[in-house]
Order: structure tokens, then C-alpha cells, then sequence
């Protein structure tokens, strides 16, 4: 076994499974793209920031948007800059083509002079075909400004990892090349732990409290949006804010706000309180 | 030697190409399965599976392949490390065995004994029978000691326990739907076209033109792209439809999402459609078909859900409608083959497992519109062929049908 291999035991502030951390460790160990799915709220944006931490490497962050293309995150050729220099510019050499390449930030990765974190959030929201487009690119780990020719080539591999929710299928093609994690939605025990990193002066009796509330919320059948651990951190926030304890309040979970967020939800839960 | 469990995914439906496979070997090769089978089950399966809906199978083929290899006899090796540990269980041995151990420390007999046990593993796939056969090995005659043997069952997750439990039957891509899934499946559903307001800046065009313009800047603008599917969707309530009322709650709460399509709209029917359709589920509120017909582009997407399960007689007979006062002059068939003639793209979605569809009027309902199963892989096919045609499918054989009610009308 690698020496190197076990890098990622999770940091102080995010519990990971240990599922995932074999799965991040393969990742690294391997040098491909590790892709993370799992529902909303299960820490899988916070995964890349506490591996970059974790590491010590610099985290570069790309969120994809519905607009986003490929190639924006390679580089971006500003040629409305270009020929707005070349009217009204004073004194700038617009022959110079490399002063309007701005890199995105794949292309950062690929430039930068150490093994650095890169984030590819939500990649899912882009279109179809983006993550074809970019296959190449992950593959080789380097890409040629085609209006200057100039290629850029990692020094070495970057950490890649790759968030998804599932909106969209990915193509096979793109899947092949990642390793791949689902994260479960934590048990009681991991979420207990996950709160106190969240909130370490909470007691066990409110700890306990609180947690029954939430998977009892969790387990309401019919629910349209189940509650997330995020959302159960905000909660838990408010109610030290606002000095409740859980035990005395009787007839209905207060704050239900932060936790459940259709209308539909909230009356279907409270139906089942009054019943 | 693995590859064997390679055919046993694969035969499972598991896609895992020849490019995952080597990604594997290479990381066994550099031992990120730490050496045990817990290790492997989830090295293999975050190389190999890429999707939640896949994991089931994986354990289930990961359940076949190591059957034979019993969470218990994976204790043996800790156990056993364990008892070398322990001097007083050298007792046990006889006294040849003991001399023949002399020469060895106990850290060297360890090694020895782990490699020999690994070598052993390769070997046996049974591998509950890893120490004892064979009497040149200084540990051979091990199992003569049952009470340093014991092999406790329970405690710790094994990656056989884990894939036993099957927790992930429940995200099986052919079982459950819900409104998300729906969602991307809907997706598909979608023709993109520059219409509405000129609101995004052609670069390329702005280029163009500024260079016909003798770099004079011209900026061009354009409409942004918009989904141009426009979807007419009729939905049978009540009676045999009950228990999927469910579902079919989510499939509309997913199709009527705002923005999704240029136009939506959806009736309600019941068992089949016949001169009227509703636009309430109480059947207050009827809509002639024919006047529905006149209303609609030949270019709208017609879907339909329903079980398509009723009495021949209800759909064959002219006026089988069971409401008296629909007074229907021609039977739910040629209603519903009046609907298939006037859209060019047209599906029915079907909440009845498909094991029960032949022999029933399933079948013949089949045979005006192209019949998909509503689960997540029939609603993407049925997508697919709503946007570029093709073949439909085949559901049983509605040529009987034709004797039995002497002839459709």
C-alpha cells in the first residue's frame, strides 16, 4: 500500500463516513475525478473545501451554472475588450492576443504550479453535453489556447472533485473516467456526531431531543422536500438563538420553517400532529 | 481470477467497461482495497457502479460471486493472529509441531503465517477451510484447538453484511419514481428554439456585422433559446386507478412545473376516453373531444396515463361508456384512435406492471398508442420516442381481440 494512500480522514469540522473517505482516498490515490452524489444537504460542497484543507492544497471552485460551457472553464477570449482596444484603446498592443485570454478555473488548475483541489460544482445544471466537453481535458489534464497556441499541461494531476444532485444523467462516457460516491443521508449516530462538530456546547438531552424531532420529521410519508442535515444545523441554531427548549414547548415543532420549506409540507405535518 | 465477478455484474446489468475493470486492477495492484473483502466491496463498487439505482445489483452479484466466502472464516484471520498471540494455546500442539516452531519468532511466524494464509485464499475459494489441510505447514494441525478456534459471528460491518442488507433496494431504477425523477426524465421532453424577446447579445453575429460595418461596432442581439414542446395531457382517475394516485400526483406536479413547456394543459377521464373528457377529477367540468381536437395543434405532444384496464365491452362497444348520459355514438376505440390520428406524437403511460399487461384490453389500447410502463426507465423511453418517433413497442396481440368482439369497430 501506498504510503500516500489514507491522506483524507475528514477534518474538525466534517465528519465523513468511512465509506467516503475510502472513496476520496482511491480518488487521490488514482489521480481521476471523483464524483459525488447524494440528496441536497449532505456536505457534498463541503467535501472539496475540507479536502483541500485536509491536504493543504489551494481549492479552486468552479459552479456551474444552466449557462455555463466548457470551454469557459478552460479559458475565456475577451474579444469584445479586444476590439473595444482597438477603437478607443491608448497605447495598448491589441496585437498581444494572451492579454485578453483570462483562464477559468479548470484552467487555473491545469496552470497551477502545485497539486491543487478543484471543485466542479453541481455539474449537473450545465447542459447535456457539458461533461463530454470536458472529458479530454480531465483525461490529459492539459489544453491549447487555439488563438495563441500555447498549451498548458498540469504539473501534476489536480484533485478533482465533482458534485452532482442528480437532475440529470450523465454520459456513460464521462462516468467511466470518475470514481464515484453516493453519499447516504447520515444515520443517527453520524448526525449526532455532525451536530456537536456544528454546535459542541449542546447537551445530550437536547441533542436527543432534537434528533427525535427531525427523523420523525424525516419519516412523515408523503413528504415533498425531507429536511437535510443543513437544514437540521440552522434549526438547531435557532432555537439557541431564541433560548427554547425542546422539551417544554408542547403542540407543535417550533421553527418549523427552517426545516420544512413548501406550504404543502407544513400542512401535511401538521394535519399529523393534530391527528 | 476476478473476472468471473466482472460477468456476474455485467449479467446483472451493471455497465462496468473494460476501462472501469483496469482502473480496478491498477488500484488492487496498489492495494487500495486494503486486503480485505470490505475493502474490495466498496473499491469495486466506486470504480464500477456509478449510479445509486445500480447499487442493488451490485450487491447482488457481489452476493453470488462470494457466496461461498462466509463473513465468519474472514474473522478466522484475526482470530487466529490473535491465538498466535497467546502462548498458552501453543499447548494444544504436539510436540513435533512445537519443535518445528522453535526456530521461528513470533513476529516472523506471524508473517509467515498471514502470507501463507493469503496465498491460501487464492487458492480455496471455499475459504473456510484456510488452515489445517496439509501437514507441512507449522500451523497445520490448528484446528485441533476448538476453543481458540471459536469463530464469533457478529460485531463489525463485513462488506457481506452490508451488501446482505441490500439498503439500496429502494433506489432501483425500475421500482420507485418520485416527483425529481419524474423531473429529469420530463427533461428530455424538450425542443429548443430562439423565440420572445431579443434579450441576448449574438457575439458571433456582432462580429459579423461590425466587420461588414468597416469596424463600425454594430451589436446584434437575439431571443434566448426556450423550450417550444407543447404537451396536452389526459390522466384517468378513480376506480382502478386509486392506488396509483400517488404517482400520478407527482407525474403532474413534475409536468405542470411553470416554464417547463410552451403550453400545458390537462384533462381528466375515467376507464377511457370518450366523447368528454374534464377538466376536474370529479367530473363536473366536460370538455368535448371534439371540440378539444379543434383546439389543439397537430404538434402538441398528446400524453396520456391511465391502467387501460377495463371490460372489453366498455372499450369495443359503441356507447360502452359506463355513464348513460354520455351517450356516446362510437365505442372508447375509435375515440381514443380519433386522438391517435389527430397528433403526430402521442404516448400512453401505464402504472400496471408490465407483467400484467397481455390478455388484457391493455393490449389493444396498446395498438392505437405506443404503451410505456410509468417507471423511470419506461417514461424515458416513452420521452424519447415523443421527441424522435421510432418503433413502438410491442404488447401482446391485439389481432385476438378482434374475433373475440367480432371485429373493431
Amino acid at each position: 500500500m501506498s504510503e500516500a494512500f489514507d491522506q483524507f480522514q475528514g477534518t474538525a469540522s466534517y465528519i465523513a463516513s468511512e465509506e467516503l473517505k475510502h472513496a476520496v482516498n482511491v480518488a487521490v490515490a488514482l489521480a481521476r475525478p471523483l464524483l459525488v452524489r447524494g440528496e441536497p444537504g449532505t456536505g457534498k460542497t463541503l467535501l472539496a473545501e475540507n479536502l483541500a484543507l485536509a491536504l493543504g492544497m489551494p481549492l479552486i471552485r468552479w459552479h456551474v451554472k444552466s449557462t455555463t460551457k466548457a470551454r469557459d472553464g478552460l479559458y475565456v477570449y475577451d474579444t469584445v475588450a479586444r476590439l473595444h482596444d482597438s477603437r478607443f484603446g491608448d497605447q495598448v498592443d491589441v496585437r498581444d492576443i494572451a492579454k485578453y485570454i483570462k483562464l477559468g478555473p479548470l484552467g487555473e488548475a491545469l496552470a497551477a504550479p502545485s497539486r491543487v483541489v478543484l471543485l466542479i460544482d453541481e455539474i449537473d445544471k450545465a447542459d447535456l453535453e457539458f461533461p463530454n466537453d470536458l472529458l479530454h481535458e480531465l483525461d490529459a489534464m492539459k489544453f491549447r489556447i487555439d488563438e495563441t497556441g500555447k498549451e498548458i499541461a498540469a504539473v501534476e494531476r489536480p484533485v478533482v472533485i465533482i458534485t452532482s444532485n442528480n437532475e440529470k444523467e450523465l454520459p456513460d462516457a464521462f462516468l467511466r473516467r470518475c470514481v464515484f460516491h453516493y453519499i447516504q443521508f447520515p444515520n443517527r449516530e453520524l448526525m449526532a456526531e455532525i451536530v456537536r462538530v456544528h454546535h459542541p456546547d449542546i447537551t445530550d438531552k437536547v441533542l436527543d431531543n432534537a434528533l427525535e424531532v427531525f427523523f420523525g420529521l424525516r419519516a412523515t410519508p408523503k413528504l415533498r422536500k425531507k429536511p437535510s442535515t443543513s437544514e437540521l444545523v440552522d434549526w438547531i441554531l435557532a432555537l439557541k438563538k431564541a433560548g427554547v427548549d425542546l422539551a417544554r414547548v408542547s403542540g407543535g415543532i417550533p421553527f418549523l420553517g427552517t426545516l420544512l420549506k413548501t406550504e404543502q409540507d407544513v400542512e401535511l405535518v401538521g394535519k399529523r400532529a393534530k391527528a | 481470477m476476478l473476472i468471473d465477478f466482472l460477468f456476474e455484474l455485467r449479467a446483472r446489468k451493471v455497465p462496468v467497461s473494460t476501462h472501469e475493470w483496469m482502473a480496478l486492477m491498477e488500484a488492487m495492484a496498489m492495494g487500495l482495497h486494503e486486503s480485505s473483502l470490505d475493502g474490495f466491496y466498496r473499491l469495486a463498487r466506486t470504480l464500477c457502479v456509478k449510479d445509486i439505482a445500480l447499487y442493488d445489483a451490485y450487491d447482488e452479484a457481489f452476493l453470488a460471486y462470494f457466496k461461498d466466502i462466509y463473513p465468519e472464516a474472514l474473522k478466522l484471520t484475526e482470530q487466529l493472529l490473535e491465538w498466535l498471540n497467546d502462548p498458552k494455546a501453543f499447548d494444544a500442539l504436539t510436540a513435533e509441531q512445537r519443535k518445528a516452531l522453535e526456530g521461528l519468532d513470533l513476529e516472523k511466524l506471524r508473517e509467515l503465517f498471514a502470507q501463507r494464509l493469503k496465498e491460501q485464499k487464492e487458492r480455496h475459494d471455499g475459504g473456510n477451510r484456510w488452515v489445517g489441510t496439509g501437514g507441512t505447514s507449522p500451523f497445520g494441525t490448528g484446528g485441533k484447538n476448538p476453543n481458540a478456534m471459536r469463530v464469533g459471528g457478529g460485531g463489525g460491518r463485513s462488506a457481506m453484511a452490508v451488501a446482505d442488507e441490500r439498503r439500496f433496494k429502494e433506489y432501483r431504477r425500475d421500482v420507485v419514481l418520485d416527483v425529481r425523477q419524474i423531473d429529469v426524465a420530463l427533461r428530455g421532453l424538450r425542443k429548443l428554439g430562439r423565440e420572445g424577446a431579443i434579450e441576448e447579445l449574438d457575439l458571433d453575429e456582432t462580429i459579423d456585422k461590425t466587420c461588414k460595418n468597416a469596424g463600425e461596432i454594430e451589436v446584434v442581439f437575439r431571443p434566448p433559446r426556450r423550450n417550444r414542446v407543447k404537451v396536452l395531457l389526459l390522466m384517468d382517475v378513480g376506480g382502478s386507478m386509486d392506488p396509483h394516485s400517488e404517482l400520478m400526483s407527482r407525474l403532474f406536479t413534475a409536468a405542470s412545473r411553470s416554464g417547463r413547456f410552451a403550453k400545458f394543459r390537462s384533462y381528466y377521464f375515467h376507464n377511457c376516453v370518450y366523447n368528454a373528457v374534464y377538466e376536474d377529477a370529479e367530473f363536473r367540468r366536460p370538455v368535448q373531444v371534439t371540440d378539444l381536437l379543434q383546439h389543439s395543434d397537430r404538434d402538441e405532444k398528446l400524453v396520456l396515463v391511465g391502467d387501460a384496464l377495463m371490460h372489453p365491452a366498455e372499450l369495443l362497444d359503441p356507447g360502452g361508456s359506463m355513464y348513460l348520459y354520455a351517450q356516446a355514438r362510437a365505442s372508447g376505440h375509435e375515440w381514443l384512435r380519433r386522438l391517435a390520428a389527430h397528433f403526430r406524437s402521442a404516448a400512453w403511460f401505464n402504472p400496471e406492471p408490465e407483467r400484467f399487461w397481455p390478455g388484457t384490453t391493455i393490449e389493444v389500447i396498446a395498438s392505437v398508442f405506443a404503451m410505456y410502463p410509468l417507471t423511470l426507465d419506461g417514461l424515458s423511453h416513452g420521452v424519447r420516442y415523443l421527441v424522435r418517433g421510432g418503433q413502438r413497442p410491442q404488447v401482446g396481440d391485439p389481432s385476438k381481440w378482434v374475433k373475440m368482439a367480432g371485429g373493431i369497430r
